[in-house]
């Protein structure tokens, strides 16, 4: 394990998870953490020490790798892994979330995130991530990478070399997350507009909508499998 | 010709009656088309709901209602639009249409100027209606009207060559351009030696009158050869600017053409205004209903075709025009006069 | 036009090069030249945001000489509805409400993966017979989609009829979606742990007919589209996605079964749903073209019906609520879920920290992937083409913009 691993062992914790989730289903998914286990191997391989950590999350393999191994990662995931098709580049960022303003311990329709920082699945170096996910349409594996993005100078390679699929990804997860790809050949707005100011998704932006009219909330929850109803179509 | 029915009504009586007929035949031709084709036959085929509702009996009222619509809309002209242009260009389409109609004859007597080069005159003002389009799509001052209408003057100085060659075959074999000499010359023609049908040219014709209806689906902007209008790619083409009682104009003028070639296609192949037979004042007092009833039979495949087919792309409208549809009629025209020396 | 023979895959897309001529910048002869032929006088049209041809708020920005396109850049956003950033401020059973709203033709197909993701982390399984409704109503809502492609992309190509045929019969699949759920649109009928309810009486006669209705359509669809000569003309070489392509863009779904990559999510991803109990064929088309795409959409919209059929015979009784606690908590950890929904890949990357809502969602949907492929496909086509790549690429603007 690295040397960040936060004093919680998130990483530990989420593996029982998954073992306990693997009890439920592990019939129908045979040999599954063999065929990760080579993935891991071959990974490994080609980017030695690039590779920092690993875990499994609900019996998929997650691999953090070194930032400047990330666009190696990528190619290495192409034409070595055969993962020829990506699914998609994000950003998160760990920081914990504000508390709710209202009630303490948050009310049940609005969810109160612990505030102590954990780390997801192969743990974390700061606040920053950016994790994606890569498949093969031919042997039908799949792997998640991560890798850690500096805190005060968000940036991580880019991955449109590889998969030229990652443009709109990254577009989104710079605007999103405020986190720079080196090498994207056009890094501007997806979504939003041009003027927009902030990282929606960070954390520290708060969903304006809630801060000018608090959610009512309790009115919608009831019975135990929470049905909530839906106020009509709107399509 | 200065008789109407008969009766010796002084050239002014005539030309106003005839003004009157020919300017209201085109709406009402229009009219009828889009009521008895697009909402209703349309209706049917394709399973609408909407067009069968208003006014209770089979929805007869949605025309009065989509009329009453488009009276109604605002007249918008586009900040950047040229004004002038913009505002005659719907008059110039309509005019075209209108033109068309001043020799068809629906009787004996009854057309309005029986000019010795009928096929001719019609096929030429006939394309006047590209220099309509062309200011509309030009003084529309937009990028999906320009494309509509660069798409339309192609297209229909391309299906202008096969239209005219399309036809010539019936000339060919009526020794006329005169449209009432044609019409007269199916009526006393005689199919080998049995004259009880005359001879309507579609036994002869047929090659030139499906080459005229392709020609003049494409000269109709109709489905498959609607690019200019192209409503998912080009939303409405050269109208897409266009609102209100201005819209209604390119409306009408495209119903209305639609009207004047099916009676063109009647008259040339089907015999026109004439029934075996018949002759004189009856044929002059019948002749409009019979008309009338080849022109809708010829109308329905227009509009059949349109309702059901898919649109080609601009370059492959092309391609049919002068690889495939020019070629045929060179060939009809070739094999209809060497059957006109020898037989 | 080929499309075959171009550079495969390297260029950045999403780029509208700047063909900016500055005649003092040429002082030899052959830049002049360059100039002369530069110098096209190219025109940038607007496609959208309101462009029938867009099914919402999809713009492009299409540059072009003449007819041709020389490069195209969709503008996305105009429909962003930030659910990734709402998922955090809601709990689990508020965001299905919300992801119905993603692929709003197959509103339920989105639920599933995200109540599963859900389920997998907190280690519970929802009864086989909720297990069986939900890949019914997930089938029935990939006819739903389905018709409707194959009714629209004849609207597309100009054929009005198809389109009118398209809605009327889909009517059928949705009045069946909504006898079970009771939404047409967004059924919201999914809970962790099972199902809102169980199915009416009289359910499974209704869909077993709806069925039949669908085969005829689909035999409509065939007999009106697919042999019609200028269907072909306008379809067949015309968007060709080849396999590496499409792939690394992350096309996904029946976009790239059309070209040919044998993979189906039902078949080849992780067991979810009831499909390991169903036999169905996986359809595959080599050409990649907008033909290919819709043949490989109209066979497995039967392949659909045939799959509920079976499902309808085997669905076993037994409860549709699993036992889950009164309010969910999700324990901590991180899970993806990918299903396979009608417009592609769907997946949810959940990380949970133990609360009663996520702690992020990043939503995988299919749309976005298989249309960021457009500033590559799109190069050097004839504008309607455009709107056949458009149509038979067959995206959902709510997948696209999230």
């Amino acid at each position: 394990m690295a040397d960040e691993t936060p004093p919680e062992g998130n990483g530990t914790e989420a593996g029982e998870v998954v073992e306990a989730a693997e009890g439920a289903e592990g019939a129908e998914v045979p040999a599954l953490g063999e065929r990760e286990q080579a993935l891991l191997d071959r990974l490994a391989a080609e980017l030695g020490d690039g590779v920092v950590e690993h875990a499994e999350a609900c019996g998929d393999l997650v691999v953090r790798v070194r930032p400047d191994s990330w666009r190696r990662a990528a190619s290495v995931a192409r034409s070595e892994l055969d993962c020829d098709y990506l699914s998609f580049v994000a950003g998160i960022d760990w920081m914990p979330a504000e508390p709710f303003r209202g009630a303490p311990g948050g009310e049940p329709s609005q969810p109160s995130q612990p505030s102590d920082t954990a780390y997801g699945a192969a743990g974390s170096a700061g606040r920053f991530q950016v994790f994606a996910r890569v498949q093969s349409t031919t042997d039908h594996h799949g792997v998640t990478l991560k890798t850690d993005v500096d805190e005060s100078d968000p940036r991580a390679e880019s991955w449109v070399e590889v998969y030229p699929g990652a443009d709109w990804h990254e577009r989104e997860c710079w605007e999103m997350y405020g986190i720079s790809f080196d090498g994207h050949p056009n890094l501007r707005h997806l979504y939003l507009p041009s003027e927009f100011q902030g990282h929606p998704l960070r954390k520290d932006f708060p969903l304006l909508a809630r801060e000018v009219k608090p959610w009512p909330g309790l009115v919608d929850v009831e019975g135990p499998a929470g049905s909530d109803e839906a106020a009509g179509g709107d399509a | 010709m200065t008789h109407l029915l008969a009766v010796d009504i002084g050239w002014g009586w005539t030309l106003a009656i005839k003004t009157v007929v020919v300017l209201g035949l085109i709406p009402l031709g229009a009219l009828i088309l889009g009521y008895t084709f697009l909402l209703k036959m349309m209706s049917h085929m394709q399973s609408r709901l909407g067009p069968m509702d208003p006014g209770g009996f089979h929805g007869w009222f949605q025309l009065v209602g989509d009329g009453m619509k488009f009276l109604q809309k605002e007249d918008i002209m586009p900040e950047q639009a040229d004004r002038r242009v913009f505002a005659l260009a719907p008059a110039v389409v309509v005019i075209s249409t209108f033109l068309i109609f001043v020799v068809i004859p629906t009787g004996p007597r009854l057309v309005v100027k029986d000019l010795d080069v009928g096929v001719f005159y019609a096929l030429a003002v006939s394309s006047l209606s590209i220099i309509g389009v062309l200011m509309a799509g030009w003084a529309s001052a937009n990028k999906f009207a320009l494309l509509g209408a660069l798409r339309a003057a192609a297209q229909l100085i391309a299906y202008e060559l096969p239209l005219l060659l399309a036809v010539v075959g019936v000339v060919v074999q009526a020794g006329t351009m005169n449209l009432n000499g044609i019409v007269t010359a199916q009526q006393n023609g005689a199919i080998f030696g049995w004259d009880g049908l005359g001879n309507p040219y579609i036994l002869t014709q047929f090659v030139g009158f499906a080459l005229f209806l392709v020609a003049a689906q494409a000269e109709l902007t109709q489905t498959p050869f609607d690019m200019p209008v192209a409503e998912s790619e080009l939303v409405s083409g050269y109208m897409v600017e266009y609102t209100g009682f201005r819209f209604l104009f390119f409306f009408i003028g495209e119903f209305g053409t639609a009207f004047a070639f099916a009676a063109l296609a009647a008259t040339l192949v089907l015999g026109g205004w004439a029934l075996p037979g018949v002759h004189g004042g009856t044929a002059d007092l019948l002749g409009p209903l019979v008309l009338f009833v080849k022109l809708m039979a010829v109308a329905f495949l227009i509009f059949w075709v349109r309702f059901t087919y898919p649109r080609l792309r601009e370059d492959q409208l092309q391609a049919m025009a002068w690889k495939y549809l020019i070629p045929i009629a060179l060939a009809n025209i070739l094999v209809t006069g060497l059957f006109k020396v020898w037989l | 036009m080929s499309t075959t023979d171009r550079p495969v895959a390297t260029r950045p897309s999403a780029v509208v090069p700047e063909i900016e001529v500055d005649p003092g910048a040429f002082r030899h002869l052959a830049d002049a030249q360059m100039n002369v032929e530069l110098d096209t006088g190219d025109m940038v049209l607007n496609l959208g945001p309101q462009h029938p041809a867009t099914h919402g708020t999809l713009r492009l920005v299409v540059r072009l000489d003449g007819e041709r396109v020389l490069a195209a850049d969709p503008v996305i956003g105009y429909m962003h509805r930030g659910y990734e950033k709402l998922t955090e401020y809601r709990p689990y059973p508020q965001i299905i409400t919300l992801i119905n709203r993603i692929d709003w033709l197959s509103s339920f197909a989105n639920e599933v993966p995200f109540v599963h993701a859900a389920e997998r982390l907190m280690g519970i399984e929802a009864p086989p017979r909720a297990v069986y409704i939900r890949t019914i109503l997930t089938e029935l809502s990939r006819i739903a989609t389905f018709i409707l492609f194959l009714g629209e992309m004849g609207l597309q190509v100009g054929a009005m009829t198809p389109a009118f045929f398209g809605f009327r019969d889909r009517e059928h699949v949705l009045n069946v979606i909504e006898g079970a759920t009771g939404g047409r649109f967004h059924p919201n009928f999914n809970r962790v742990g099972g199902l809102k309810d169980d199915l009416p009486w009289g359910w499974i006669a209704e869909c077993r007919r709806t069925m039949d209705i669908v085969f005829k359509s689909c035999d409509d669809f065939e007999d009106l589209l697919m042999g019609n000569e200028i269907f072909e003309a306008r379809t067949r070489s015309i968007g060709i996605i080849p396999a590496d392509v499409g792939t690394s863009y992350g096309v996904s779904g029946s976009n790239i079964r059309a070209s040919g990559v044998d993979w189906d999510l039902r078949r080849d991803g992780d067991a979810y749903l009831a499909y390991r109990d169903v036999d169905f064929k996986v359809w595959t088309h080599p050409d990649g073209d907008s033909y290919a795409r819709y043949w490989v959409r109209l066979q497995e919209t039967r392949e659909s019906a045939r799959m509920v059929l079976q499902l309808l015979d085997a669905i076993p009784a037994g409860p549709i609520m699993a036992k889950v606690p009164r309010v969910i908590k999700v324990p901590e950890g991180e899970c993806w879920v990918e299903t396979e929904n009608p417009l592609g890949q769907m997946g949810y990357y959940l990380v949970s920290k133990g609360s009663t809502g996520p702690f992020r969602t990043k939503i995988r949907s299919a749309s976005f992937s298989n249309v960021s492929i457009l500033p590559w496909l799109l190069q050097g086509v004839y504008i309607p083409d455009i709107i056949t790549i458009l149509a038979s690429l067959y995206f959902i603007l709510g997948d696209i913009d999230r």
